[in-house]
């Protein structure tokens, strides 16, 4: 079969405004939308610019506006689409080039939840004990790779960049919820800011975007919870 | 223009290896990190199966059944005092982790998880044992994220999507090196004490391989380019379950937990190859069982040319809580159910055993008699230790990244401490614009990616799984009209922003520099060991070839030296399992 790749293009170098250019590419049901942005770039334009890695939807380089929707274009497969598909940059972060958009202020927002375990009390000779409940009850979370597919699918995140956004609050939940942590009333105080959780509309954006199936809004959603009932 | 920095100690990559040693370095020296992909992006994060330890959380084990196990997987070519390192002090990286918040699977009473793997014994080779410490089928994602979240914590300083280009080596010791910054397509010089070296593997001189695009051997390529040597190239690990034709890795955690191969019949083979492990044969010898079927007419599918990994047996609750990645990536990418049937599975480019040869404080060393190079450091995959010999052991990569990963950083900052910068020529910068400009100044013509995918065909072919001297000189051939193409190639792309086309195009070159490497050494080694299968030579001569091989690139050929494998407690014995 034939696809007709439709991709909104910048060249900082060369453009004012980005422009959509229009591919016939050959495509088999079961390749992945990162195979025909391969073929164009490989055998018509070798400008063309995105990034990737891994290919298999686990290293989070390639998130991208596909179809309307945010995915990954290596988890994406030609069969879930048609024949035709349009590719677009992600929303709400600056473009680059093509559809390599600026991921620093992703990254910036990232650190500000202290994403790493905060535990000052010294580490035991072997293991911190943990028990299987208490490990499940931050599984989700732990699945993020930070391809900010679901906070640039966010309305409130592109209306406000400062929000924290939801890869950032999933982040945050990630250490909240971990039974060895310490740090969760610091975290939870900085998403108690009028930047933080309860910019939250629950539109669900964020959890239909996740490639990796986490339950974004609900992760949200209790972290709102935490602050409601947390002791004073 | 070129910019220029001055740190004492400059890491290059930021995968678990470099991120592992950042720690260390970073709390020590004035330390950056440089690599060409944001550091989560790294390929750490899509291991899979777990991180060995003999921690006897759930059954009886110790570091020395470890010990063995690593060294007789890895075909007796392991130097045996860095596989005692590795394995001891496997159990405190554990621990290390576990502290920095990594989500490890618990057991009952809240203590670190184990499950079996492929290879690991007790009792020196009685019976699987519990080893590999995981979580889920993601660990290596949880332990580039725990590891990149302790970075953040301790503000490691990171210089992201900086491509490194060339090594500077100046009074006989490392000097800095200098990178492409991708966003503006301009040179960098770090100036610096020590170099790691921590860029991880070169699987894509393959086709059907489990390895990320970006792992294209820019670290051991550098050094090579620069007259050091490279140790047991021709030893390259085939993974038995790569997703048929895309070589999608699937952990052998699923054999761990009880799957199992069945050819076109449905008769689970390994039976015949291993009688006492079976599935859990280590992986040259699985890939080779899974060839030996298809070549003999028991392959499935209408090409004859795949086996099935069969889960479906398995508690379906199991797959859910233990393998929910790879049984997904089954559904994804091949439509396929693991639950109620078997995954099209064929062994894959998996992992480089070789690499920049080193000593077990990470320090790289430049010729058979480990002569260290002052300031020069590698670990991880880029490097050759050797730790995995002729075939590594499922799980013993992340345990590696994180052992010499932290060994690397600690004696990097420790060199650099009360050193001054080595005296740099008027532009060390310019070996690697000059390359650039040549190569962005080629007329319109053949572009990498078609000499990317001949060369990545071929190698398949004539230099993987089996292998003969009469397919290696044809790879020979072959890779010199590749290289001929090469000299020409054309980059499309002229700007100088984001030019990943440049970027593809310098990968390639590093690419073809260690597939020469490859089959050179493989050419020479004239018996079959570990990962290393001559149909010529089937036997292992230990008589003639219990030897490291070092390769340096000589001109436009390769020249070839050999070193002695270390030995401390094992002889080697005859493999089987």
């Amino acid at each position: 079969m034939d696809v007709t790749l439709r991709v909104r293009r910048f060249n900082p170098e060369t453009d004012q405004a980005s422009h959509v250019e229009t591919y016939q590419v050959p495509a088999e049901p079961m390749d992945r939308v990162l195979d025909l942005l391969h073929y164009v770039k490989w055998n018509i334009d070798g400008s063309l610019t995105f990034r990737r890695s891994c290919a298999h939807g686990v290293c989070g380089s390639d998130a991208m506006l596909i179809n309307g929707a945010n995915r990954l274009a290596c988890k994406v497969l030609v069969r879930e689409l048609g024949e035709q598909i349009s590719v677009e940059p992600l929303r709400g972060l600056a473009v680059k080039k093509d559809l390599l958009v600026d991921m620093d202020p992703f990254f910036d927002s990232y650190r500000e939840v202290l994403p790493f375990l905060i535990n000052d009390e010294p580490a035991p000779d072997t293991e911190r004990r943990q028990s299987p409940e208490q490990r499940r009850r931050f599984d989700d979370t732990t699945k993020c790779i930070l391809c900010a597919a679901c906070t640039t699918s966010c309305p409130v995140f592109w209306a406000d960049e400062r929000y924290f956004g939801p890869a950032s609050i999933v982040n945050a939940h990630r250490f909240i919820f971990d039974s060895r942590d310490q740090g969760g009333a610091e975290r939870l105080d900085l998403l108690n800011d009028k930047e933080g959780v309860w910019r939250c509309r629950t539109t669900f954006n964020c959890t239909d975007a996740c490639p990796r199936g986490i339950k974004v809004t609900q992760a949200i959603q209790e972290v709102k919870r935490a602050l409601l009932f947390r002791k004073p | 223009m070129t910019v220029r920095h001055s740190y004492d100690v400059v890491i290059v990559g930021a995968g678990g290896a470099g991120l592992r040693a950042a720690l260390e370095a970073s709390g020590r020296a004035k330390t950056a990190v440089l690599s060409k992909l944001y550091p989560t992006r790294s390929h750490t994060g899509a291991a899979q199966g777990g991180m060995c330890a003999a921690l006897a959380s759930v059954e009886d084990d110790n570091w020395e059944w470890h010990t063995f196990d690593t060294v007789k997987g890895g075909d007796y070519l392991v130097d045996q005092d860095a596989a005692e390192i590795m394995c001891r002090e496997a159990i405190d990286a554990v621990y290390d982790l576990e502290h920095m918040g990594m989500p490890f699977d618990r057991t009952p009473d809240g203590r670190i998880d184990q499950r079996r793997f492929g290879g690991h014994t007790h009792d020196h080779g009685q019976g699987p044992v519990r080893r590999s410490c995981y979580a889920a089928d993601r660990t290596g994602h949880m332990i580039l994220q725990t590891l990149y979240q302790q970075n953040v914590k301790r503000g490691t300083t990171f210089f992201n999507e900086f491509y490194v280009l060339d090594l500077l080596l100046a009074e006989g010791r490392a000097a800095g090196v200098v990178a492409y910054e991708l966003a503006t397509g301009e040179l960098h010089l770090f100036r610096a004490k020590s170099v790691v070296f921590c860029t991880g593997g070169f699987g894509k001189m393959f086709k059907v391989t489990s390895n990320a695009h970006a792992l294209t051997g820019d670290g051991p390529a550098v050094v090579y380019r620069r007259g050091l040597p490279l140790e047991d190239m021709e030893f390259f690990q085939f993974h038995p379950t790569g997703l048929y034709r895309l070589g999608i890795l699937l952990s052998e955690a699923a054999r761990g937990e009880g799957g199992i191969f069945r050819n076109r019949d449905g008769e689970a083979f390994m039976e015949r190859y291993a009688p006492m492990i079976k599935d859990l044969a280590p992986r040259d010898m699985a890939s080779r069982a899974i060839y030996t079927e298809i070549r003999e007419g028991r392959g499935a599918g209408p090409d004859g040319d795949y086996v099935y990994l069969d889960v479906s047996h398995l508690d379906p609750a199991v797959i859910d809580a233990k393998l929910p990645d790879i049984t997904e990536f089954a559904r994804t990418y091949l439509g396929v159910e693991p639950k109620k049937e078997g995954v099209p599975i064929q062994p894959t480019a998996h992992y480089a055993m070789g690499g920049i040869p080193t000593n077990i404080h990470a320090e790289v060393v430049a010729d058979p008699n480990d002569s260290v190079v002052p300031g020069l450091y590698a670990a991880g995959e880029c490097a050759c230790v050797s730790v995995h010999g002729a075939n590594r052991l499922g799980t013993n990569s992340l345990l590696d990244i994180v052992v010499f990963g932290r060994r690397a950083g600690v004696a990097a900052a420790e060199h650099a401490a009360g050193l001054d910068f080595a005296e740099l020529p008027d532009d060390p910068a310019a070996d690697a614009r000059q390359a650039l400009e040549e190569l962005a100044g080629h007329p319109r013509g053949e572009r990498a990616a078609s000499i990317r995918a001949d060369l990545q065909t071929a190698m398949d072919v004539r230099a993987g799984v089996y292998r003969t001297d009469g397919l290696l000189k044809e790879m020979e051939e072959q890779l010199d009209d590749l290289r001929g193409r090469y000299d020409r190639v054309w980059v499309q792309d002229g700007s100088r922003a984001y030019n990943t086309d440049l970027m593809e195009t310098v990968e390639l070159g590093f690419l073809l520099d260690l597939a020469e490497a490859l089959v050179a050494s493989a050419r020479a080694r004239t018996e079959s060991r570990g990962g290393h299968f001559r149909e010529d030579f089937p036997k292992r001569d230990d008589e003639h070839w219990l030897r490291h091989s070092l390769a340096w690139k000589a001109g436009d050929g390769v020249k070839l030296d050999y070193k002695p494998v270390t030995i401390t407690r094992y002889q080697p014995m005859e493999r089987t399992y």
